[in-house]
C-alpha cells in the first residue's frame, strides 16, 4: 500500500474509532453502510468503466432478505446479513451476465431496467410487506452470543463490516485481476488482444459488486430494522452514484467522502422535504460540469499520490 | 357471437387499449434516439420533461385561462426552449467528454424538475379534464367502445411519429441531420452549422416529450413523478428497438405497448414487468436490438 493510502486509511480508522464517542452512532453507521454501498459501486465504474444505474435492486434485495430472514426466519444478524449478500450475489450474477451483453450507454440503461423490474416485483412480492416494508426487524445477537440492540455495541459489528468489506476491495483493485480490470476499462480491445477475456472479468466484477452492495444494504436492515421499498427503488441507485461522483470515480476513498457528505447533507435538510432532492440535483451538475475528478480526485491531483 | 370472438374479443381490447400506453412509448422513445443519433446523449430528463410538459399544460389553463388545444402547441414550445438553454449552457460542454457525463449531468436535472415541482405543487397529482371536444360519445370500433380521447391519443401520436420520420428521412433538413450524425465534421466544412442543429435537436426532442406530456395530462393525473416511471420503461423500450433506427423506436413503442395490453389480459401481476423481461430475452437473443446497429 502506498504512504499516502496508509495514512487515510489510518486516519479512516482513527475516524471511526473515535466517531461513536462524539458523534450519534446511528448516524454513523448510516454513512458507514452507504460508504460500503458507494464502494462497491465504484467497483464497477471506478475500475472496470462500467456505469450501473441499478445497483438499488442489490442493495435493496439485501436489505429484504436480511430483514426477512432476521425476523420470519429468527436468523442471527451475522447470518442474515449474509443471506442479503447471498440474494445480491445470486441476482448479480443473472443480471450481470445479461447487461455485459451491451456496452457504454446500454450497459446504464439495461440495468436501471432490470432493477426497476425487482422494484416492481418488490411493490407486489407478499414478503416484502408492500408499502408498509418489513418493519421491526430484530438486531439479534451476533453469533447468538452478543446483544446487539445498544447502538453502542452494534456500532462495532458495523465497523468491522464495513472494514472488512473495505480492505476486501481494496485487495480486488489492488490484484492482478484489478489490474486486468483497469485494462479493459482503459483500452478493452487491446485488453482482448492481449488474451484477456474480458466478459468474464466484467461479470466478475459485477457479481462481487453486488455482493458488497447486498451486505451493504442487508446491514442497514439491520441497524434500522426496516426495509422498504425505497431501499430498492431508483432514486437509491442514483445515489451510489452522487456519493461515488461526488467523493472521486476511481478512488479507493473517494466513495467513503461523498457517502459522508451525502448522508450528512441528507440530515440536516431532512426538514426541508423535496429540496434535499433538488440539491443532489443540483450536486450532480455542478459534479459533472466543473468537479468531475471529485474531493479524492482533486486532492490526489494535488499532492499527486494515490488515494 | 362465436367462441372464437368470445375468446378474442378481450385480447383485441386491452390490445388497442394498449396501443395508449404505447403511443407514448413511441412518442417518448423517439424523441430519444433523436436526440442520442445527433448529440450521442442518453436525455434522463426526458422523463422529466414529459411530466414537465404536463405541468405547463395545468399552469396555462389554471392561470392563463389557455385551455387544452392552446397547451398543446405552447407547452411544447416553452419547455422546448428551456431544452435550448439546456443545451446551450450545459450538454454543449460535455461533447468532448465520455458519453456517460451527458446521461449523469442530465440525471441530476431530472432530479432538480422533479423535486421543484414536488415543492411547487405537492406529490398527489392535480386533476386536468379531458378537454370539452372528446366529451362525445365512445367511438365504437366493433369489438369495444374506445373513450374518444384514447382514441385521439393513438391517432395524433402516429400523425406526430410520421410525421418526424418524414421530416427527417424525406426532407432536406432531415438529410442535413443525417449527414451530421454521419459525420459532423464534413458537414460542418461544407458550411452548415452543426452546433445549431445540435441544439435545435435537442430542443425538438424535449418538445416532442412536452407535447406527450401534455397528451398524457387528461389520462394520468398530472403529477411529478409521472415521468420517472414512463423514462425507465422508455429506457427498456429503446434497449428492444435499438437507438439506431427512427422507424424502429416508433414500432417498437407501439408493440410494447400493446403487448404490456394483453399481458393485462393473461396475467395482470406481470403488466408492469412484461417490459423488462421482453427487455432481458432480446439481449440473449439479439443483444444489438431489434433494430439496432452493432
Amino acid at each position: 500500500m502506498p504512504r499516502s493510502q496508509a495514512v487515510a486509511l489510518a486516519l479512516l480508522v482513527a475516524f471511526i474509532a473515535a466517531a461513536p464517542f462524539f458523534l450519534f452512532p446511528v448516524y454513523v453507521m448510516k454513512v458507514l453502510c452507504f460508504a460500503l454501498y458507494a464502494c462497491a459501486f465504484n467497483l464497477l465504474l471506478g475500475y472496470a468503466g462500467l456505469l450501473s444505474f441499478g445497483h438499488a435492486a442489490y442493495f435493496g434485495m439485501g436489505s429484504y432478505l436480511s430483514a426477512h430472514a432476521a425476523k420470519v426466519w429468527g436468523l442471527t444478524p451475522e447470518l442474515a446479513i449474509i443471506t442479503g449478500g447471498l440474494t445480491a450475489t445470486v441476482l448479480g450474477a443473472a443480471f450481470g451476465w445479461l447487461a455485459i451483453r451491451r456496452q457504454g450507454i446500454y450497459f446504464a440503461m439495461i440495468t436501471l431496467a432490470l432493477a426497476q423490474m425487482v422494484y416492481f416485483f418488490c411493490v407486489q412480492a407478499p414478503f416484502t410487506g408492500g408499502e408498509d416494508g418489513i418493519q421491526a426487524v430484530p438486531r439479534g445477537a451476533l453469533f447468538g452470543v452478543l446483544d446487539l440492540t445498544p447502538d453502542f455495541t452494534l456500532y462495532w459489528v458495523v465497523a468491522a463490516i464495513f472494514l472488512a468489506g473495505f480492505l476486501f476491495l481494496y485487495r480486488v483493485v489492488h490484484s492482478p485481476f484489478g489490474q486486468v480490470l483497469k485494462a479493459i476499462r482503459d483500452n478493452e480491445p487491446r485488453a482482448i488482444s492481449l488474451g484477456y477475456r474480458s466478459d468474464d472479468y466484467k461479470l466478475l466484477a459485477f457479481v462481487l459488486s453486488a455482493a458488497i452492495a447486498g451486505i451493504a444494504g442487508g446491514t442497514k436492515a439491520i441497524v434500522f430494522q426496516i426495509a422498504t421499498l425505497t431501499d430498492v427503488n431508483w432514486p437509491m441507485s442514483g445515489e451510489a452514484v452522487l456519493m461515488t461522483l461526488l467523493g472521486g470515480i476511481g478512488t479507493m476513498f473517494g466513495p467513503v467522502v461523498g457517502a459522508f457528505i451525502i448522508v450528512t447533507l441528507q440530515a440536516e435538510l431532512a426538514q426541508f422535504g423535496a429540496w434535499v432532492t433538488v440539491i443532489q440535483g443540483v450536486i450532480f451538475v455542478a459534479c459533472v460540469l466543473a468537479f468531475r475528478r471529485g474531493v479524492i480526485g482533486e486532492l490526489q491531483q494535488a499532492i499527486r499520490r494515490p488515494l | 357471437m362465436s367462441d372464437f370472438w368470445y375468446d378474442l374479443e378481450p385480447f383485441l381490447q386491452q390490445g388497442t387499449l394498449g396501443l395508449v400506453n404505447g403511443a407514448f412509448y413511441a412518442i417518448l422513445s423517439l424523441g430519444l434516439a433523436v436526440i442520442f443519433g445527433m448529440l450521442n446523449v442518453v436525455n434522463f430528463a426526458h422523463g422529466a420533461q414529459f411530466m414537465l410538459g404536463a405541468f405547463v399544460a395545468w399552469m396555462l389553463l389554471n392561470w392563463a385561462g389557455i385551455g387544452y388545444w392552446g397547451a398543446l402547441i405552447l407547452a411544447p414550445l416553452v419547455v422546448g426552449l428551456l431544452g435550448v438553454v439546456i443545451e446551450r449552457t450545459m450538454i454543449a460542454r460535455l461533447y468532448k467528454l465520455d458519453h456517460l457525463y451527458g446521461l449523469l449531468l442530465t440525471f441530476g436535472l431530472a432530479l432538480i424538475i422533479e423535486g421543484t415541482m414536488r415543492n411547487a405543487f405537492g406529490s398527489s397529482g392535480l386533476p386536468y379534464q379531458v378537454p370539452e371536444a372528446f366529451r362525445i360519445p365512445p367511438v365504437d370500433l366493433g369489438y369495444m367502445l374506445m373513450p374518444a380521447y384514447r382514441f385521439w391519443i393513438v391517432v395524433v401520436s402516429l400523425i406526430v411519429c410520421l410525421g418526424t420520420w418524414y421530416a427527417i428521412e424525406k426532407t432536406k433538413l432531415g438529410s442535413y441531420l443525417r449527414a451530421a450524425v454521419e459525420n459532423p465534421k464534413l458537414v460542418q466544412a461544407f458550411g452548415i452549422n452543426v452546433p445549431l442543429m445540435m441544439t435545435a435537436t435537442y430542443g425538438a426532442g424535449v418538445a416532442l416529450a412536452a407535447f406527450a406530456g401534455v397528451l398524457a395530462a387528461p389520462v394520468y393525473s398530472v403529477n411529478p413523478a409521472m415521468g420517472a416511471n414512463f423514462i425507465i420503461i422508455v429506457f427498456a423500450v429503446v434497449v428492444i428497438g435499438g437507438m439506431g433506427s427512427i422507424l424502429g423506436s416508433i414500432v417498437t413503442g407501439y408493440i410494447l405497448g400493446v403487448i404490456e395490453g394483453f399481458t393485462r389480459v393473461y396475467y395482470p401481476e406481470a403488466s408492469a414487468t412484461v417490459v423488462f423481461v421482453i427487455m432481458a430475452i432480446v439481449l440473449l437473443v439479439r443483444p444489438t436490438g431489434l433494430f439496432g446497429r452493432a
